[in-house]
């Protein structure tokens, strides 16, 4: 993956490295200031470890305060700056750049206040995911959205990515669940959107700030929305013939008006490796397996599995098991949630993918895949967000093998552009961040990205911020704001007026 | 106060841009109209030309089973929420009809209004906002430039989320000529808890203890005497009242456990069908201050807060009800104060732990005189600014109706 072209280091920031490295110290203390080649290592990549790049130098803030300081230092000299919460990210989003400081999140780990009354809970950027769910836990309250990373991916990352989950066809990502965010612009002002109350006075600034990776400002606190858990929860495996027979049967569950709190669907190559892994009693004689869990309360999930499990007779279930026990159905949900090291037991290396597609067309993009899967010669295992149209395809290939990682790469983009020509998008949940960044011209026009790139403008007119993510081509924001005036007649002078 | 200058009406995306680059090249404003039913919110738009989105209507993509529908932007909702209603869907966010307080027809409205407007109804607590609905959109920046942004799916977090930032944005940013929704199946049964009696505090304790509960609710309003009254609840006792919906098992066993958490509180009454969904929709509508053309406000607060919002007016000869578990505070203004109540509703939004207020109808010459929307921390208001300077950098687009569009 030689071949990804990031902005150029600037000679000058490499050359005043030990500088900057004093600099910081000065703000946040020496031990939290990283940049011994060994100590940088840890820091090189992300979740997507394709991609290596040292960082020049570490910083660990503690307050915003120090954000404030660090980013009013950096942007006053001329220094890029990429936000790293704890990276988990799949698309590269905290990358390094050699010659920018990585802002470290982790030590923003506190939990600032639990508000039950009003259902909203602030906490600093550095918690993950899973511990606000664990701090309100005792009350019966949860965090909704919960990306498979959520042990340990933090809340702040969550809102640079705006990620999903297995629950989000439901109960929203992200940014459905975001009350208020503190935050620090590069040129060190704080900003405060939301609070406990709903909606923005003025534009929403929440939206934009919510999955522009870490581009747009440094996040320093999120208060979030908490939900009182349902009172049960089932599931139903079903089992299918084929995956136009199980497609279906996710369009007629959806059209009689049932919301599952998940549907997960699998093709035949991830039921073997899932099943061949954990033993979840998955059937090995179906094309397509699909997990539905209903949530809610109890009369309700009763009452709807039933219909649920006659849906999927009437479209040629083969093999139908209702959980009787939450034992049963957390072992149904261990297959799913161990399908990626599932297939990291039957292949060297595998490259997940993260497309959305109407559900409409998923039986022919899964049939296009079979064939690009012959053509490469890879093969390729599909996890699917079946409520949502979100697939994960991980094509499998080996690394130690001359070429298969372009080939793998080469049969990831095709399938990206599949998305999008069937209607869907390049990144349901993992973000643009580098991996998908040259693929960004198959979804939008010219004009479309120089809209996006004029919002950065507003944020960050110097582009300090996680340059090289998200946008294939940078424009200047001098070039971005000229206005090309064409002056001509007043349009439709024959119209009739008033 | 309507606009001297021509009306222009458009009926593409292409008519739309060829007249705003033109508006653009002339540095000559717009006033982006629908239906106009929310045009009594905000300053009056001083622009030379009106751009008329009306003729810009249609459906233009409806799959029931994709839950996924797109329309021009001058669609009528009506028109929308009939094409749902044939398929057992609807608009989630249940958007609230501004006709009838701005003093017009009930029943109009575009889906570009309440996307630009971020309408929603009492539902927004349980299923979000009208921004939260929206997937996808097309639309003309004031360069006179036309994008895209977002797309026709849920999950999608490709490049920034522009389709939900115009969410909100009342014409000030760009205009909106295609919008994407996200749509849902509409409940097969609706029933309310109607406690009477209670007062302010205690009432939105139990719809935020109501909220807290894991039965689902959909609607969590308090209306004292004099708004129950207006909204069809006789009896001149004020009324506490909590919706639920779903499939009818899930209503009659939720219905039953919610009853018995508050059974303390003594008896609740039942509505379901035609009187629950009249009550329902009287509170999205602000039915109790239809009618009137008294200075009117809707003030956005944490839930448990509103009460304290409330009190803080006393003196003031206002009358109120809350929606939103208590959160959304509508406030009418008694007619002999000067500034519409801006001084002490501003007030009394900051000394409760903040949040926002709108004045949302109110005479030209209040609204001229005060700041209509809730004004901004310097940073914030400054950042505002730059982002409508990098979507519209001539100020053609609804001038001086936001703050930052001044």
């Amino acid at each position: 993956m030689t071949r990804l072209a990031m902005p150029k280091a600037d000679e000058g920031v490499l050359a005043r490295r030990g500088e900057i490295a004093e600099a910081l110290r000065a703000i946040v203390g020496t031990e939290w200031v990283v940049d011994h080649p060994d100590g940088l290592r840890p820091f090189e990549s992300d979740g997507l470890t394709a991609y290596r790049q040292t960082p020049l130098v570490v910083a660990l803030p503690e307050n915003t305060a120090e954000v404030q300081a660090i980013l009013r230092y950096c942007s006053g000299s001329g220094i890029r700056v990429v936000p790293r919460g704890s990276g988990t990210s799949l698309s590269g989003g905290s990358l390094p750049l050699a010659d920018a400081v990585l802002l470290v999140m982790s030590r923003f780990n506190r939990i600032l206040e639990i508000d039950f009354e009003n259902r909203a809970v602030t906490v600093q950027p550095g918690v993950t995911n899973l511990n606000i769910t664990n701090a309100v836990a005792d009350r019966g309250f949860y965090y909704a959205p919960d990306p498979s990373s959520q042990i340990a991916c933090s809340i702040g990352g969550n809102v640079a990515e705006n990620s999903g989950g297995v629950h989000c066809l439901k109960y929203g990502i992200t940014t459905n669940n975001i009350l208020g965010l503190e935050m620090v612009l590069v040129d060190g002002e704080v900003i405060r959107l939301g609070g406990k109350h709903l909606d923005a006075e003025g534009y929403d600034l929440l939206a934009l700030m919510t999955g522009s990776e870490g581009l747009l400002g440094v996040v320093t606190e999120v208060t979030v929305r908490i939900l009182q858990a349902p009172e049960t929860a089932r599931a139903v495996l079903l089992g299918f013939p084929s995956s136009e027979d199980g497609g279906q049967c996710v369009a007629e569950i959806i059209a009689a008006g049932i919301i599952p709190g998940g549907m997960e669907m699998m093709d035949r190559p991830a039921i073997h490796a899932a099943e061949d892994y954990v033993r979840a009693g998955y059937p090995r004689d179906v094309e397509a397996l699909l997990i539905v869990e209903l949530d809610g309360p109890k009369g309700e999930v009763d009452f709807l599995l039933d219909r649920v499990e006659q849906i999927g007779r009437a479209n040629r279930a083969s093999y139908v098991r209702v959980s009787q026990s939450e034992t049963e159905r957390q072992l149904f949900w261990a297959g799913r949630k161990a399908a990626f090291p599932a297939v990291g037991r039957i292949s060297p290396d595998y490259y997940c993918m993260d497309g959305t597609i109407p559900r409409k067309a998923l039986p022919a993009v899964l049939h296009r895949m079979r064939e690009l899967s012959g053509q490469y010669g890879l093969l390729v295992a599909n996890v699917f967000h079946a409520g949502d149209g979100n697939l994960h395809p991980l094509i499998c290939y080996d690394a130690n093998k001359p070429g298969e990682l372009e080939a793998a790469e080469a049969f990831g983009a095709d399938i990206l552009r599949l998305c999008v020509e069937v209607g869907g998008v390049l990144t349901g949940e993992h973000g643009v961040g580098v991996e998908k960044r040259d693929l960004m011209p198959a979804m939008f026009s010219e004009t479309d990205l120089m809209q996006q790139q004029r919002v950065k403008c507003a944020f960050d007119p110097d582009q300090l911020l996680n340059p090289g993510k998200v946008f294939p081509v940078l424009h200047r924001c001098a070039e971005l704001g000229r206005m090309h005036v064409h002056r001509g007649q007043m349009p439709f002078p024959d119209l009739p007026r008033f | 106060m309507a606009n001297q200058g021509a009306t222009f009406r458009p009926d593409t995306t292409e008519g739309v841009r060829e007249l705003v680059a033109w508006a653009a090249a002339e540095a000559t404003p717009l006033e982006i109209l629908g239906h106009g039913t929310k045009r009594s919110v905000g300053r009056a738009v001083q622009a030379a030309y009106t751009l008329d989105l009306a003729a810009l209507s249609g459906i233009t993509l409806y799959e029931p089973e994709e839950l996924v529908l797109s329309a021009k932007a001058g669609t009528p909702v009506a028109e929308i929420e009939a094409l749902l209603s044939e398929h057992g869907q609807e608009l989630p966010f249940e958007p609230m009809d501004h006709g009838p307080i701005g003093g017009g027809a009930a029943g109009r409205g575009t889906i570009g209004g309440i996307v630009a407007g971020n309408v929603s109804g009492p539902r927004r607590i349980k299923a979000g906002a009208a921004r939260d609905h929206v997937l996808g959109v097309t639309a003309v920046s004031g360069r006179g430039e036309v994008f895209k942004a977002g797309g026709r799916v849920v999950k999608n977090v490709t490049g920034y989320d522009l389709a939900r930032g115009l969410a909100g944005s009342w014409g000030t940013l760009a205009v909106m000529t295609e919008i994407t929704v996200k749509v849902l199946p509409r409940p097969e049964a609706t029933a309310t808890l109607v406690i009477r009696g209670l007062a302010d505090g205690e009432a939105v304790r139990t719809l935020c203890a109501a909220m807290g509960s894991p039965y689902e609710v959909s609607g969590a309003a308090h209306l004292p005497s004099a708004a129950a009254e207006a909204a069809g609840l006789p009896g001149r006792r004020a009324a506490t009242c909590l919706r639920l919906e779903g499939f009818a098992p899930s209503v009659a066993y939720r219905l039953e456990r919610l009853a018995a958490l508050l059974s303390g509180l003594g008896g609740a009454e039942r509505l379901e069908g035609a009187p629950s969904a009249a009550l329902w929709r009287a509170i999205r509508d602000a039915a109790p201050f239809a009618g009137s053309d008294a200075p009117l406000w809707r003030a956005s607060v944490a839930p448990m807060a509103g009460p304290a919002l409330v009190s803080a007016l006393e003196g003031h000869a206002l009358s109120h009800f809350y929606d939103w578990s208590g959160g959304l505070v509508w406030i009418e203004a008694g007619s002999g104060i000067g500034d519409g109540g801006a001084a002490p509703v501003r007030a009394a939004v900051a000394a409760t732990g903040g949040g926002h207020a709108t004045l949302v109808r109110g005479d030209a010459a209040v609204r001229a005189a005060i700041e209509p929307f809730q004004t901004q921390p310097a940073a914030l208001a400054a950042l505002s600014r730059r982002l409508k300077a990098q979507f519209d950098p001539a100020g053609i687009l609804n001038p001086g109706r936001m703050p930052a569009a001044n």
